[in-house]
């Protein structure tokens, strides 16, 4: 469990990891907190030529909110994520799903830009960044574009970066008041990848009446998944028991599970359903009452 | 004997230097010019191998040499039978070993090919994607079943249905004893594979030195005697050539003993042939493939009783999937085939097994070395006979124990060491007695689980109960000797893999002698230091060395008191051994030190009477007659999510007798680590294989070891039924842990669901959420 042989750049700004990714392309890989591509590599599942280091790069890193979006640097980590106020205070889905990701160590060194460009389906935080509605921000030497979540995760493992570009930023619209959010999964352990994990968004009007839900599924499909008809289905409603059950069948219908040795493909449509009432439940709450 | 260490919960003496970073393990070994080996592994399991091209390969910069089967010669042969069958009457066997680098053809994935020798082992990764293999692919044997049918494609090319070995076994009259029962039951069990995963996977180094024609092995190995032993007649050199090291070990659980394995037969080849000592360790995506496993077994059993619950009698007829190889000869389906009985009167018992070859990795035994699935068949069959007569789990098990006066207990059939089954001792009820107290069974089942089910809460509790067949022969020595600075050297030849064995034989030298537990300086696993013994396995270790290291040391005492007897001119009565010196008993300043003493026992100059022998210092070895039988109860309540099938434990009870125990602290480990290996093979850990045998989960994120989040705080209870077949008394207890708990869990699961009054019933192992989710839907 070696990797194979490659070459290991330090970039010391994001001009120079653009560079260098313009000059080696798909043969070039960046390096961010390497929670996925190092061990990846030492399974020699993948062999880049080069590797381009952004961890000096520290104008890549932090948190600041400004007209009413929190925009997320791609080389936070996690952790400091998790311990942010601001994103607390403002979306506080991240903070509740971030002890679910791997663990503290791990938590440690991963980064969420890391995290979203390697577009693992199980992974919490593209189905997180689908529900709030992000936007994330792609530079490469030449030019710069932003790209909804909605385009951004293309299948297992892909996304629509191209190959001399580097995702710099996540933006992530605060939600409106009223707003109540939840994220559950289940895992076989603690830290584990999700069999089947939920990312829940209500906001309510003065008269308790669903104004905008969204649900985003991890675990469910090649990509994160949103139910938009089941979404849709609560709009407009008094929020309640039925409401919710019949927003668990249209998600199950929407979902897309893959199956693995942990779960069959029925086990997780289940399991979409049973989170989706749950998670519901839980944002509904918060949305009446605050976080 | 006083009773100071002996006993006693002292913590470790090892962990010292195991937590400092000071101990020496088999990667901790480095030599100048040292090589490191990687191995072309089989990516297919079963195939012809039609060429192996590895002219690219040896041009690679940094690449020494690279190695196949043709280049071993004479060298290559098949590994030996470790456990030839036992007498049992009719039985059948074909020997098929594993090989030391594939030649015609690949039996397993992960079946080494090749073997590259490079400056680091990087490089020779590298070297591995420059060698070329052409091979004839062949239909993949996995299925237990399909493997017997005619059609079947064949792992060995002259074995017809893969046959690798039938036994039969039997005791009364099983047919009479049903037909005239109340009551019959009959069901299939299934148990699947899964692998031990110590936190440190296998390595070996080995070292040639030419000037003086000596080979040093430092090996994980559990048997380092016999490794050396192998080795030396392989290689053509004498014992006295060769010298295994193994020192510390990080876990090992059974697929350590096994030998040999084909790194353990390259590496030392390779090391004279090329006058360079060289490195393999073995890395966990390795592991998976390249060390053996167990547990995969279908067994069709049923249960004759009366309709008061007497078991009647057992008949059971089951698969055993051995895999590519049976190296280790019977000894997993033996124990299932004997511990099935368990604590039990089953005055009628018919088994018989059929051991198949498979495309898969060789099984030899992993801690509880097949008797889990006994035990799962005869407890489930006792869960299911219990609830179809209606008589409380735990009163049918008390109802069939054999009876305290009926020890010794002879169950007629043969075991894995070739002697009858024949429980030493063994007093069970008051082992179930105090489980039940200690999981508050009477106010769980009566009030408790009442309540919280009123309240839509899913609980269940189950109770099972086992024996352990432990401290089987043949022997081990171990050889003591009082230092000049006063310190006590222990040496035994047996290996050691985290059991504690530097604190519980220190504290039964301690108190033989008189000296402060940490004063003892025990060395275990180097061949040159002892040469005799057979290895650590079967839960043995404290019974067999335990008491050859009592045997010793009640020899060096007597040394002592004999020669401190002389110095002082008095009799033996009257001193004491204490603080490490020997001292006249009530006269002030009448002592001497251990270590002065045994100055004088070796003196420079003068002359000895006839039949002196130097140093205070002994050699004793120890066999035991059979094996000697713990025994105990698992008990726990568990919660079940409905709708997710995620489980939480809320409480664990081990009530268990191993007889005299060492050392508590260290007794505790055992049974905790064994619990927590066991809850791992009942609901987390699965060996996933494809329909062409090719493993879906080989690595840690997918192959679900349980963590500390997973295993919960175990309360532990002991009562000490000592065994006779030893002076110490002591029963084995390496295994109890791990041992019950899949029928545990099925018991616990079914009840906190339901699962009964739906039509479902747990009938296979492992279990997990997803599968409890099928299970329940079928029965929908």
């Amino acid at each position: 469990m070696k990797p194979a042989p490659f070459r290991y750049i330090v970039a010391h700004s994001i001009e120079e990891a653009l560079a260098a990714k313009a000059e080696h392309g798909e043969e070039g890989r960046f390096l961010a907190g390497g929670q996925s591509l190092v061990p990846a590599m030492n399974f020699r599942l993948v062999q880049p030529a080069v590797l381009i280091d952004l961890n000096p790069i520290s104008e890549l890193a932090g948190i600041e909110r400004a007209d009413g979006v929190l925009r997320i640097g791609a080389m936070t980590r996690y952790r400091a994520l998790e311990r942010d106020a601001i994103v607390w205070r403002d979306l506080p889905l991240i903070t509740h799903a971030l002890p679910e990701i791997a663990h503290p160590q791990i938590r440690n060194r991963g980064t969420i830009g890391g995290n979203l460009a390697n577009a693992d389906p199980a992974s919490e935080l593209p189905a997180i960044v689908r529900a709030l509605g992000g936007r994330l921000r792609a530079r490469s030497a030449i030019s710069e574009r932003t790209i909804k979540a909605a385009d951004f995760f293309v299948g297992a493992l892909t996304t629509a970066l191209a190959a001399d570009e580097m995702l710099s930023a996540i933006e992530l619209p605060v939600l409106p008041a009223r707003s109540g959010t939840a994220f559950l999964e289940m895992s076989r352990r603690r830290g584990d990848f999700a069999l089947a994990g939920v990312a829940a968004v209500v906001t309510l009007d003065a008269e308790e009446i669903c104004r905008n839900a969204r649900l985003a599924y991890c675990g469910l499909g090649d990509r994160p998944i949103h139910a938009t008809a089941a979404a849709q289905s609560l709009i407009g409603e008094r929020l309640s028991e039925a409401a919710f059950a019949e927003a668990a069948r249209l998600a199950q219908d929407a979902v897309d599970p893959q199956g693995s040795v942990h779960a069959s493909k029925g086990y997780q449509r289940h399991l979409a359903g049973v989170l989706t009432r749950r998670a519901l439940r839980t944002a509904t709450e918060r949305a009446r009452h605050g976080h | 004997m006083s009773t100071r260490y002996f006993g006693a919960p002292i913590p470790r003496n090892e962990d010292r230097r195991l937590l400092s970073g000071q101990a020496l393990f088999v990667d901790d070994v480095e030599l100048p010019g040292l090589l490191h080996a990687a191995f072309l592994r089989s990516s297919i399991a079963h195939a012809r191998i039609r060429r192996i091209d590895v002219t690219t390969a040896r041009k690679r910069a940094g690449v020494v040499a690279i190695y196949t089967a043709a280049d071993l010669g004479d060298y290559w042969r098949p590994g030996p039978l470790l456990v030839p069958p036992p007498p049992i009457a009719g039985l059948m066997f074909n020997q098929r070993t594993q090989v030391p680098l594939a030649k015609d053809k690949i039996r397993h994935v992960g079946e080494p090919l090749a073997i590259v020798l490079a400056e680091n082992r990087y490089l020779a990764e590298d070297a591995l994607a420059d060698i070329e293999v052409e091979v004839e692919p062949l239909p993949a044997v996995v299925d237990l079943e399909n493997a017997l049918s005619e059609s079947a494609a064949r792992v060995h090319g002259d074995v017809a249905g893969n046959i690798a070995a039938r036994a039969h076994q039997r005791k009364g009259d099983y047919a009479a004893a049903a037909a005239k029962a109340d009551h019959v039951i009959r069901r299939r069990f299934r148990y699947d594979r899964g692998a031990s995963n110590p936190i440190e996977t296998r390595g070996i180094v080995a070292s040639w030195d030419a000037r003086a024609g000596h080979l040093t092995v430092w090996d994980t190995t559990q048997a380092p005697v016999f490794l050396r032993n192998g080795l030396a007649g392989m290689l053509g050199l004498s014992e006295r050539q060769v010298r295994v090291i193994a020192p510390f070990v990080g876990g090992a659980f059974g697929p350590k003993i096994m030998l040999f394995y084909p790194e353990e037969v390259v590496l030392p080849w390779v090391a004279i042939k090329l006058n360079r000592p060289v490195k393999w360790i073995e890395d966990r995506l390795e592991h998976f493939f390249a060390t053996t496993q167990e547990r995969g077994q279908i067994h069709d059993a049923e249960m004759a009783l009366t309709r008061d619950g007497k078991i009647l009698g057992v008949k059971d007829t089951f698969l055993h999937d051995t895999g590519a190889y049976d190296p280790y000869g019977l000894t997993v389906p033996i124990n299932s085939q004997c511990t099935l009985l368990g604590p039990y009167v089953v005055p009628n018992y018919e088994s018989s097994f059929t051991a198949v070859f498979t495309n898969k990795p060789a099984v030899t035994p992993y801690r509880g070395a097949g008797r889990q699935h006994g035990v799962f068949v005869i407890e489930r069959l006792l869960d299911i006979a219990a609830r179809e007569l209606g008589i409380d789990r735990a009163e049918i098990r008390r109802r069939n124990f054999i009876p305290p006066e009926a020890f010794p207990y002879n169950n007629e059939i043969i075991y894995q060491d070739f002697a009858p089954l024949e429980y030493d001792s063994g007093n069970y009820g008051p082992v179930l007695d105090k489980a039940l107290d200690m999981l508050g069974y009477e106010r769980f089942v009566t009030e408790e689980q009442r309540r919280l089910r009123a309240e839509g809460r899913h609980v269940g509790v189950g109770i099972v109960c086992y024996v352990e067949g432990t401290g089987i022969g043949p022997y081990e020595g171990a050889k003591i000797q009082v230092q000049a600075n006063g310190k006590v050297s222990l040496v035994t030849g047996i290996g050691t893999q985290g059991q504690g064995h530097y604190t519980s034989f220190a504290q039964i030298v301690a108190d033989r002698l008189g000296v402060d537990v940490r004063d003892v300086d025990v060395v275990t696993g180097d061949t040159d230091q002892f040469y005799w013994g057979a290895g650590t396995f079967a839960s043995r270790g404290a019974v067999v060395a335990g008491n050859a290291v009592n045997a010793a040391a009640t020899v060096v005492r007597e040394k002592i008191l004999r020669l401190a007897a002389e110095h002082f001119e008095c009799a033996e009565e009257d001193l004491v051994l204490a603080d490490g010196a020997v001292a006249i008993a009530g006269v002030p300043g009448k002592s001497i030190r251990l270590g002065e003493l045994a100055l004088k026992a070796n003196p420079m100059r003068g002359a000895v009477r006839p039949g002196t022998e130097p140093g205070l210092e002994a050699t004793q070895y120890f066999g035991p007659p059979r094996g000697a039988t713990a025994n105990g109860v698992h008990a726990m309540i568990v919660e079940l999510d409905p709708d997710t099938f995620v489980l939480t434990i809320n409480k664990y009870v081990v009530v268990h007798d191993c007889g005299t125990v060492i050392n508590p602290l260290i007794l505790a480990g055992q049974v905790h680590g064994g619990v927590a290996q066991g809850i791992g093979n009942a609901f987390y850990e699965q060996l996933v294989f494809d329909d062409q045998a090719q493993l879906l989960n080989a690595s840690l994120a997918d192959y679900l070891l349980p963590t500390a989040l997973d295993v919960p705080r175990v309360e532990l209870g002991h009562t000490v039924t000592p065994s006779p077949l030893n002076p110490l008394g002591i029963k084995g207890a390496g295994e109890a842990g791990a041992i019950p708990v899949g029928p545990l869990f099925a018991q616990a699961i079914e009840d906190a669901l339901g699962l009964p009054a739906q039509g479902v019933e747990l009938l296979e192992i492992p279990l997990s959420p997803n599968r409890l989710w099928e299970l329940v839907m079928k029965g929908r």
